[in-house]
């Protein structure tokens, strides 16, 4: 059965409400707990397994290992000390779609997901985002 | 009375997505119609060829914007058959919320946008103002507002905690008494009755000819719900309703999605209220034995059918996603015909168009030299441009 004007208390009732709009530039989004935004990495705890490289679906992370490959110590106790390996990691924000998968698969815990979003630049460079060995920035 | 014929897209006919329409008229009404899609394909289905199994979910997951869950879910579904293993209840379970969320969200989009189509705004801002609460529900849960990337290949990503269920609940409570108040609307307001009665009329044996899919199908009498023919996750446990209308035009359609609202209000609150425990995921192998899977899934707009075939190694041998869309484009030709101009826009819209979904696969033969290849195709973009007078000297072509 028609009834006119059926949304007109609907709108009488709106006018008086806040708007429904989020104030964002001017007013700070929170995002939600499991928010996925710019990766952070900690090069002390890369072990080099490539598990984020490979599943990476838009080939945005690059971890690569700066110092030369040495080998495994024996002391002459028989103790052996590993090889220490030192990585840096670049992760291209362009080409980053912010799944995290890269967060869920590291074994170690390098990579975090923050919730830093505003990443927007106007220069393509600016969005390569580097990630030094803290040794590699005292050479 | 001569015939002219208008065209009718291809920039955004209906929703802001490419689609083309040639309407032939005589004076206001629709005599004929030609479909023309393509204009939206992004090779999908061989780019996941070159990808590793979890690299190619997260591809799938983007086929579309507003049913990626619904293409991620069948996908996976699909890699979990194939390694042959059962995932945790809890992960079924998670997976259905976030299904239901996303229904909800796709029904209330198109709400908002067929309310545009009918030129009474009020209810498209209302519509969509109250679409934030899915949202939001869903940033909760997943973290994401669009892509939530909950699956993994054997389960889910992320856990449901005791508060976020409690706060989804009381979303999903504000929710169900607003669409009440949509449905009381849309079926007593004379405009929407005006407007979308006996306009885009698909009688029930032309929707099953056409093999139309989900609510255009189900608005036309035909009682079609992949939940309730063949039920994947935890359907088969859950009390729901299959909503069908024997009105089969654009009222009936309306009908049907504004009342699967409510159903899909039922199934969250079941589910939310009996979370089964348990882990949420199980591992999956890296390399998936030969062998091949379908399985069908349905999205908020119909039926999704996926197809994988592995050949043992790390990627997908060959993906095929059959989205709802290009079910439902064979009726829009009948739809339109007898119809006027100014409905045309509604009748498209009703059907709930995705196109990106919808664009698998183009094939261009120029003078019948077969499938091209990418160079060449490339090539013959270029030269194309060319011929239209574009100078690509400054352009860097790789």
């Amino acid at each position: 059965m028609a009834k006119p004007l059926k949304a007109f208390g609907e709108v009488l009732k709106n006018l008086f409400k806040k708007p429904a709009t989020s104030q964002y530039p001017v007013k700070k989004h929170t995002p939600a707990q499991h928010y996925r935004a710019r990766i952070k990495f900690t090069p002390e705890e890369c072990i080099g397994c490539g598990i984020c490289m490979r599943n990476c679906p838009a080939a945005a992370i690059k971890i690569t290992q700066i110092n030369p490959q040495d080998k495994p110590q024996t002391l002459p106790d028989g103790k052996v000390i590993p090889a220490k390996r030192k990585f840096k990691c670049v992760i291209d924000l362009s080409k980053c779609i912010y799944c995290a998968q890269c967060v869920e698969g590291c074994p170690k815990k390098a990579l975090k997901s923050t919730d830093e979003f505003e990443l927007a630049a106007f220069d393509k460079n600016k969005l390569q985002d580097e990630f030094k060995h803290p040794d590699e920035t005292q050479k | 009375m001569p015939k002219i014929t208008v065209p009718l897209g291809p920039q955004h006919p209906a929703l802001k997505e490419p689609g083309s329409f040639l309407l032939c008229l005589e004076g206001e009404q629709i005599v004929d119609a030609t479909l023309r899609l393509g204009y939206n394909h992004r090779g999908v289905e061989k780019a996941a060829e070159s990808r590793n199994y979890i690299q190619a979910m997260y591809l799938i997951e983007r086929v579309c914007g507003i049913c990626s869950h619904a293409h991620a879910t069948a996908y996976v579904t699909n890699v979990e058959e194939l390694a042959g293993v059962d995932i945790p209840k809890r992960a079924k379970a998670i997976r259905v919320i976030i299904g239901e969320l996303e229904r909800l969200h796709s029904h209330l989009l198109w709400l908002g946008v067929a309310a545009h189509e009918i030129g009474f705004d009020t209810l498209f801002m209302y519509s969509w103002r109250d679409r934030e609460m899915v949202m939001d529900a869903l940033e909760t849960i997943s973290g994401n507002r669009v892509h939530y990337s909950m699956n993994t290949l054997g389960g889910v990503r992320r856990d449901i905690t005791a508060e976020q269920v409690k706060s989804v609940l009381s979303k999903v409570e504000a929710l169900e008494r607003r669409i009440k108040y949509y449905i009381e609307l849309a079926t007593e307001e004379p405009t929407v009755i005006a407007r979308t009665k006996g306009v885009g009329v698909l009688p029930k044996d032309e929707a099953i000819k056409r093999c139309a899919a989900g609510p255009l199908a189900r608005a036309s009498g035909v009682a079609r719900d992949t939940r309730k023919d063949d039920p994947y996750l935890i359907y088969n446990e859950l009390d729901f309703k299959l909503i069908t209308s024997d009105a089969c035009d654009v009222f009936g359609r309306l009908y049907v999605r504004a009342f699967e609202m409510l159903e899909s209000c039922k199934i969250l609150k079941q589910v939310l209220n009996w979370l089964p425990e348990g882990a949420i995921s199980i591992k999956i192998p890296v390399k998936l034995p030969p062998g091949q899977a379908v399985n069908r899934y349905e999205a908020p707009r119909g039926e999704d059918v996926h197809y994988l075939k592995s050949d043992g190694g790390l990627n997908p041998a060959r993906v095929k996603v059959r989205a709802p869309t290009l079910a439902n484009f064979a009726s829009v030709d009948y739809m339109l015909k007898g119809d006027q101009l100014a409905d045309a826009p509604l009748i498209i819209a009703a059907i709930d168009p995705c196109i990106s979904c919808t664009d698998r696969a183009t094939i261009i033969t120029p003078s019948g030299t077969g499938i091209m290849i990418w160079q060449d195709m490339r090539a013959h973009g270029i030269e194309f441009y060319k011929r239209k007078g574009i100078d690509f000297s400054k352009v860097k072509v790789m």
